[in-house]
């Protein structure tokens, strides 16, 4: 009989360096568990994210993408983050108007202090998609692999 | 008021403030008129025209045209391009020293796609005063409603105000309570499967010819990243249902703040895909959660892409709407 | 010729959907398209669909072939679709006429082996036109829009549909229908067509002859000014013919796509010395110039455009190939 294979998704989570990417490093050093799945790209500023990387990482066979960077006011460059806040949240809006599921994109403020956190919510996230399954609504139909 | 607009070109290529004037040239029948430069009285006697069917955004044209040498160019503008005229000023974009903009009245511009959805066939003319127009066909004269052939963008007009112009042509209008999230809202209500079948559906008639950006006043780039062969999205025709996407979600968020609800990409799609209701979903989502904000209103205040709150709403105020919504 | 009932033509399509893929055009007027027909599906009431019937044998995207690597062995995987039959009903006959252009391009040598299979594949049922646009001038390109080409054509009046069968092709459909009975189409009324407005399109000085004239004329600038670059004219057009091949890296193989081009876009036929019309002007001139002179002179004066009236309709500032024409072709005074 044939076992089918638990799904696994693929999780892109854009880190920023100045602290969640600092934070993704304390919980590996903390020996905190979070799934492997979870492929870390590291950005300068959570303002760097141009809105293209999220759509290209979903192209590209992500199921799943996560922003994390610096607490509103601790931003390295000072406010990146704060005009980060406002791009992301409308732009999630607007795929949910499009009708793709809220829940494959996310924002979470992860300090370098928060090895913890940072797991917890790769832990939380991972779970969800999960529970979503594979991108379908936004996916290219070239890059998927028979 | 064709008239009158008429007197004002030819006014002010005599009395030597312009040396041409950017308004709309006659076509072969009553609706299809075009863009145009004039530069002299006859061709402006000619055919120069102004009418219902005169909906062309005439704001983006100045970027090119601002920049040329010369006299000033004289500019008809309707209150719509007049918001565009505003924001491609507070986008350095246009020269306004080299332009002289002259504010037209505006009734709502008809829709000739309306006209022939009312199953009026072989168009020829239309005319009319007051709330009715005569249309002529090939199969004889037929009479409609006007209301029931405006364009969707001037059935739900947001303002009728004519913003930084030199002079103006008629009456100055106010800004009026529109119904235009009307729609959003609407789609907001429905389910995401309801909305992703709706959107696909749309979407899924689109040919990648690109009116839409190259008609619209935000979209001024020098060069598009969807043209730019080294972006890696550079393409021609949509080959899925994620070109369709990316290069609709995309344009729409890279306009998004400095849209002014202009309308233009709705009119242009050859495929009649609402465009209009992507832009006017960013619009009332930064109205509701950053303030109300009207592109090219006025010219000083920031984009609300390119501002912050400490105390805005974090982006998880979208998962946190109702499951319905 | 044969006859069906109206009430009868959808045991009609249903006939003919039954032996291959059937085509029709279908939807409300502002998105009429030819869609493969279903049980229940209705024929649009608009005059033509938005876009045409060339799309079924020159599709907008085609995935040519694959390339995969391994190791050092390059694979090539080729990607043609199945050769399916199957017949569009309802093409206009300028649609139809477009085929004959489409035909010298691809059809000659190195011939377009993709087109051409998709041509032997399909039979054009045509349809007669009895109320036309006020944006139609097919009948200045010498076409008959009561008298449609194809391989079979069609007529209806108020009770019936009538089919000719012009080709061995459109035989073999029609043979074998039991719903056909023997029966003619009464005359045609072509007095519509006098009126129409675009008629009497003035094309004398086009054609070869006059090449370097009228592409020095100086009325260029003037038309090409309001041209906002956009491809809606070329991909609405049922004879413009260019395409572009793009590659894909999909991170496991390359995929060779065709897909259509358009001479407005800034950057066609863009080359590695750059773009050989650099502004509006020359790339809008080349298309109108394309239609109305390079093809007629390599193909014995047959113009590249049937007056369809598409692009008259949807160009976005109502810029055209009759005003083009209009513009060039008139006599000055």
């Amino acid at each position: 009989m044939q076992v089918k294979e638990e799904f696994k998704p693929t999780i892109v989570a854009f880190c920023c360096n100045w602290c969640s990417y600092a934070g993704a490093d304390l919980s590996g050093t903390n020996r905190l568990q979070y799934p492997a799945n979870v492929k870390i790209i590291r950005i300068p500023c959570s303002c760097r994210l141009n809105p293209m990387f999220i759509l290209r990482a979903f192209q590209r066979g992500a199921d799943g993408v996560i922003l994390c960077g610096c607490h509103p006011g601790d931003c390295h460059y000072t406010t990146g983050n704060y005009y980060a806040r406002r791009r992301m949240t409308l732009l999630f809006s607007m795929l949910d108007y499009l009708g793709i599921e809220r829940e494959r994109t996310r924002v979470e403020w992860v300090s370098a202090a928060e090895g913890a956190k940072f797991a917890a919510t790769m832990n939380d996230f991972v779970e969800t998609v999960t529970k979503l399954g594979e991108n379908k609504r936004l996916e290219d139909l070239r890059c998927k692999s028979e | 008021m064709q008239e009158r607009v008429k007197a004002k070109a030819i006014e002010l290529l005599e009395s030597g403030v312009c040396d041409r004037v950017l308004g709309w040239k006659a076509g072969e029948f009553f609706y299809d008129v075009t863009p145009a430069v004039f530069t002299s009285r006859e061709e402006i006697e000619k055919e120069f025209v102004f009418g219902p069917f005169c909906g062309a955004n005439m704001s983006k044209y100045l970027i090119a045209e601002s920049r040329k040498e010369g006299k000033k160019v004289g500019a008809f503008l309707k209150p719509c391009d007049t918001y565009s005229f505003q924001q491609l000023q507070k986008e350095h974009r246009i020269w306004r020293e080299n332009v002289y903009a002259v504010g037209v009245q505006c009734e709502g511009m008809c829709d000739i796609e309306a006209l022939k959805a009312a199953g009026i066939k072989g168009i020829l003319g239309a005319e009319g005063s007051g709330d009715t127009l005569t249309v002529h066909t090939l199969y004889g004269d037929k009479s409609v409603e006007r209301k029931a052939v405006l364009a969707e963008r001037c059935a739900c007009c947001k303002s009728k105000k004519l913003l930084g112009c030199d002079e103006i042509v008629g009456e100055q209008g106010e800004e009026l309570e529109s119904a235009r999230f009307e729609q959003v809202a609407k789609l907001e209500a429905m389910t995401p499967d309801e909305r992703f079948a709706f959107w696909r559906g749309e979407l899924s008639r689109c040919i990648r010819c690109n009116a839409c950006r190259n008609v619209c006043p935000a979209c001024s780039c020098e060069k598009c990243v969807f043209d730019n062969p080294n972006s890696g999205i550079e393409n021609k025709a949509a080959s899925n249902s994620f070109e369709e996407n990316l290069f609709h979600i995309i344009r729409a968020f890279h306009v998004a703040g400095r849209c002014t609800d202009c309308g233009e990409c709705s009119r242009v799609c050859p495929q009649h895909i609402p465009l209009h209701l992507l832009n006017r979903k960013f619009i009332k989502d930064i109205n509701e959660l950053y303030g109300e904000y009207q592109a090219g209103a006025d010219m000083d205040t920031r984009p609300p892409l390119m501002n912050f709150q400490m105390d805005d709403p974090e982006p998880s105020v979208v998962h946190e709407r109702g499951s319905d919504q | 010729m044969k006859k069906c009932p109206i009430s009868q033509l959808d045991a009609l399509f249903a006939a003919l959907a039954a032996q291959q893929k059937l085509y029709i055009p279908t939807g409300e007027a502002k998105t009429a398209a030819f869609k493969p027909w279903e049980e229940g599906m209705k024929l649009t009431d608009a005059l033509n669909t938005v876009r045409s019937a060339k799309d079924l044998f020159f599709p907008q995207v085609e995935n040519l072939v694959n390339f995969k690597v391994t190791g050092k062995e390059i694979e090539i995987i080729e990607n043609r679709d199945p050769a399916e039959p199957f017949v569009v009903f309802g093409v206009r006959a300028c649609d139809c006429r477009s085929f004959d252009i489409l035909d010298k391009v691809f059809l000659c040598d190195p011939v377009d082996t993709y087109y051409q299979t998709r041509r032997e594949n399909g039979v054009i049922m045509t349809m007669a036109c009895t109320e036309p646009e006020e944006t139609c001038f097919c009948t200045a390109f010498g076409i008959d829009p009561t008298d449609p080409a194809g391989d079979v054509s069609c007529w209806t009046d108020s009770e019936n549909l009538y089919l000719r069968a012009n080709t061995e092709k459109g035989e073999k459909l029609l043979s074998g229908l039991p719903m056909l009975s023997e029966g003619d189409a009464p005359a045609a009324d072509k007095s519509v067509f006098e009126r129409l407005p675009l008629k009497n399109l003035p094309l004398d000085k086009f054609g070869g002859e006059h090449m370097m004239e009228l592409f020095n004329r100086p009325e260029w600038k003037g038309l090409a000014e309001s041209c906002l670059g956009c491809g809606t004219c070329t991909f609405v057009c049922p004879t413009c013919q260019c395409y572009d091949i793009k590659e894909f890296n999909t991170g496991d193989e390359i995929k060779r796509f065709r897909c259509w081009d358009s001479c407005m876009y800034s950057d066609f036929t863009l080359m590695s010395a750059g773009q050989p019309r650099p502004t509006q002007l020359e790339r809008f001139r080349q298309r109108f110039m394309h239609k109305l002179v390079y093809y007629p002179s390599t193909h014995d004066g047959e113009f590249g455009c049937v007056g369809c009236g598409r692009c008259l309709q949807k160009c976005p500032i109502s810029m055209n190939i009759v005003k083009v024409a209009k513009t060039l072709g008139e006599e000055k005074e």
